[in-house]
């Protein structure tokens, strides 16, 4: 809008603003830098080693452990911490600082590793496998939200829609086979995206209030239905489907580290990587795409074009309650094997937050889902190492980040512009 | 219109009545509310393998099948939210004290778990009014309740008289700042609160975690808990144990009328009201938007902070690591359906807290799992969201335009 940025530039004021977004980023990062070197680096003695185990199973081609002096390995993340940081100064990474936090994240989180695993072992490479597993329900769900955002409706039902998705996954699978479970979860996802669709496209409630309200229905519908059915022995049978045992990709999952890593899991793990790569180039190189976006950012100007907004939200909406059941069928089908209760335990919520943390761009979803994924898998190996940090803290992270992104304190990220508003067709 | 109708004389009283019923938001609410009832006892027949069993053998019998398990649901579900009507009159008869109050033990009970409702529902209501849609209560009352906990424990020697209230405050200041930081975010960077308050509930939920398990842990427990919060801090309770019902019930029918009078008596709830229904209007009309937003968000988060505190020092005594409330999601139904008016809330929070104390026996005695109230909860927030549903059913009329129906407010931004 023409007058709001007119404001913005005629306003004077003492620090400009974008400087000081350019700035307080970089002084934090030299700020970990020097905690790096001169806090955790001094309390450890100058010959201690920090082993990273490589290998996890045989399947791959067997590399040496990685063994490395450990005081070494931090001044080298310090040094790296510290040239992000005076580059952030003095140049800025305009757009992309938000991945800079990102990886000075990484960083830091890397640096407590090395410090803790000094004089032990750590298996760093499956620490990586665990984070690949654990981000495939956030990454999918953001997808999912990414799918119907970009056509300019909020779903905030993705949690909803992930657990409805685990509990016909897991009673359909065990009946009759996983891929039936695979089947019903996408269809379940899909009749709840309905119901959103109907409300917040044809009756025009607030999608917030619709979202909520299918979040509300289907942790209690599946929390009903297990308890009344599932719980009792004898109807065992129906919440035993198993899961989808991992697969090696012949060649690839020969690779050292990143073999086991990236190319040795289930069907959702490969799932997850075509999806990401499926809807980045529907979106962004197809005339299918474009049309989606532009119902998203300026609904009217489609609207004059030609293009049906009314049937584009529709699919926009069945396509992404499609994609979120699948993403739910993860959890029973590709993890646990069985229905438990409130079993995606705010995944979907996460989801939403790696949606905006990922720019509402594929790719990015996938960056921030292995962001949420590590912390996760970091959580799992804490109690082993004797680390400093109380796990909760660390697992606190995760939020505590979407939070600072979102408010825009380093380099705003921006949704649809027509996101979460009701189109209305004007009428002659 | 209306006047040419009653003028003309051929149409009765009642015909009057039904259509300015037909009209009122008050027939939506409460048909909501029946359908919300029908759609859980549709539910409950078609999950119950006897039905199919029952309409094997034929018609009738499946029906009348039918119709018992559903009046064995709702018929226990009142009886665990009020008590045995028979008992009760028999107990005030037979004028014994102990008889009375063992007979009246569940709705004083409910009543028990009506009170953390009062204060979210008010918190969520007078987020909505403002705007705001604060899914962040749960995380509130987390925080309000470790705080007033933390001051209940903490703070030796004092009068009962300063010692609650004190702890109160407390709890109150800590959700009132886990408000605040959305609210802030908001108006300054333009985050919206809903993925705030989400986030702000999951850090809550791991920092009280954290704090019972390490920090505010009592050492001489072998699960993580926080020490026993000392007499002087405890609510007070108006019966003999086991009976829990406290002093925290009154404390918030008082904050809601409160928030009634703050909401439509006083210039300030004006302009909290005038940013919720339209923000650029209020900004030519030259209200502060920023204070007024943050404000609102703040006190709500307050209040909310008050549900946690009430329950600690009323109910629990200690906080354990059983953490999840629930209160917080309920109260968005909740307040929905109150339209959002802190009088509305009293109402629907008797009505939520009522529930919930007596899905209890229901799930003991007509094996109905108490999940069944948030599937309620759902129909009640898709009916009051969407009236247009309801008056297809009904055939009801359409409102006047003047008729402000608020929960149809756009909580979306506008640009």
């Amino acid at each position: 809008m023409e007058p709001s940025t007119k404001t913005e530039n005629g306003k004077t004021l003492f620090v400009d603003p974008s400087k000081l977004r350019q700035w307080l980023p970089g002084v934090l990062f030299i700020l970990v830098a020097s905690f790096i070197k001169f806090v955790l680096n001094k309390s450890i003695e100058t010959d201690a080693l920090t082993t990273f185990a490589t290998n996890i199973n045989e399947k791959a081609i067997q590399i040496p452990n990685f063994v490395f002096n450990t005081r070494n390995a931090l001044d080298l993340i310090a040094g790296l911490c510290a040239g992000i940081g005076l580059y952030q100064i003095i140049r800025g990474f305009k757009k992309k600082t938000s991945s800079i936090i990102a990886m000075i994240g990484i960083l830091v989180v890397l640096g407590f590793l090395v410090w803790g695993a000094s004089g032990t072992s750590i298996s760093f490479t499956g620490m990586l496998a665990v984070m690949v597993i654990r981000s495939v329900p956030i990454t999918i769900g953001a997808l999912s939200g990414i799918l119907c955002e970009r056509a300019g409706i909020v779903n905030i039902a993705i949690e909803g829609m992930m657990i409805a998705g685990a509990f016909a996954g897991a009673v359909i699978g065990s009946i009759f086979g996983l891929w039936a479970g695979i089947l019903a979860a996408i269809v379940m996802g899909a009749l709840l995206a309905m119901v959103h669709a109907v409300l917040s496209i044809k009756y025009k409630v607030d999608q917030i209030i619709s979202g909520t309200m299918i979040n509300i229905f289907s942790t209690g519908l599946t929390s009903y239905l297990y308890i009344k059915f599932l719980q009792s022995s004898e109807n065992q049978w129906l919440n035993e489907s198993g899961f989808f045992k991992p697969y090696a990709i012949p060649l690839l999952s020969k690779i050292p580290v990143i073999g086991p890593i990236f190319f040795d899991h289930n069907l959702y793990i490969y799932a997850m990587y075509i999806l990401v790569a499926v809807l980045s180039i529907a979106l962004f190189k197809t005339k299918w795409g474009l049309r989606h976006r532009s119902v998203g950012e300026y609904p009217k100007a489609a609207d004059t074009l030609g293009i049906n907004v009314f049937r584009t939200r529709y699919l926009a909406c069945v396509l992404s309650g499609m994609v979120a059941g699948f993403a739910g069928s993860y959890f029973s089908l590709g993890s646990v094997g069985r229905f438990e209760q409130t079993m995606t335990a705010g995944r979907g919520f996460i989801a939403l937050a790696a949606m905006i943390f990922g720019n509402w761009n594929p790719v990015g979803a996938l960056q921030a889902g292995m962001l949420f994924g590590f912390a996760e898998s970091l959580t799992t190996k804490l109690s082993l190492l004797n680390f400093p940090i109380p796990a909760e803290v660390l697992l606190m992270l995760p939020y505590i980040i979407t939070i600072i992104v979102l408010a825009g304190v380093v380099g705003r990220s921006r949704g649809p512009a027509a996101s979460g508003t009701a189109y209305e067709k004007e009428s002659l | 219109m209306d006047n040419k109708n009653t003028s003309g004389g051929k149409r009765n009283f009642l015909s009057i009545f039904y259509e300015e019923l037909s009209k009122s938001s008050l027939t939506i609410i409460i048909l909501s509310v029946i359908s919300g009832f029908v759609m859980g006892g549709i539910l409950v027949i078609l999950t119950s393998p006897e039905v199919y069993k029952a309409f094997g053998t034929s018609f009738v019998s499946g029906i009348s099948t039918s119709w018992n398990i559903v009046a064995k649901t709702y018929s226990s579900l009142f009886l665990g939210a009020i008590g045995n009507p028979a008992k009760i009159t028999a107990a005030f008869r037979s004028g014994d004290h102990a008889l009375i109050l063992k007979a009246i033990t569940p709705f004083l009970e409910s009543l028990v778990v009506t009170t953390p409702y009062l204060f979210t529902g008010v918190a969520v209501a007078l987020g909505f009014r403002a705007g705001l849609f604060n899914i962040g209560a749960e995380g509130q009352v987390l925080v309000g309740a470790i705080a007033a906990g933390w001051a209940g424990w903490t703070f030796t020697g004092l009068s009962p008289w300063i010692h609650v209230p004190l702890a109160m405050l407390i709890g109150a200041l800590a959700g009132g700042v886990w408000g605040f930081v959305p609210g802030f975010l908001k108006v300054r960077t333009g985050a919206h609160e809903v993925i705030t308050t989400i986030m702000m509930n999951y850090v809550a939920y791991y920092l009280i975690y954290y704090l019972i398990s390490a920090p505010l842990r009592d050492p001489n427990e072998v699960t993580p808990k926080t020490p026993w919060i000392l007499e002087s801090a405890h609510l007070y309770r108006f019966f003999p144990d086991p009976i829990r019902f406290h002093l925290g019930f009154f404390i918030a029918i008082a904050v809601a009328i409160l928030a009634w009078f703050v909401l439509f008596k006083t210039t300030w709830g004006y302009e909290l009201r005038t940013v919720g229904l339209n923000p650029n209007a209020s900004r030519y009309a030259g209200m502060n938007i920023t204070v007024v937003t943050i404000a609102a968000m703040a006190l709500s988060g307050a209040i909310a902070g008050m549900a946690g505190a009430s329950e600690i020092l009323g109910v629990t005594w200690r906080q354990s690591q059983a953490l999840a409330t629930g209160y917080g999601f309920d109260s968005i139904a909740l307040a929905l359906l109150a339209q959002n008016h802190p009088l509305g809330v009293i109402l629907t929070a008797l009505l939520f807290g009522f529930l919930r104390s007596g899905s209890r026996l229901m799930q003991l005695s007509a094996g109905t799992p108490v999940y069944i109230i948030n599937i309620l909860q759902a129909f009640i927030i898709l009916f009051i969201a969407a009236p247009a549903i309801i008056r297809t059913i009904f055939r009801l009329k359409q409102p006047s335009a003047k008729e402000v129906v608020a929960s149809t407010i756009s909580l979306s931004e506008k640009k």
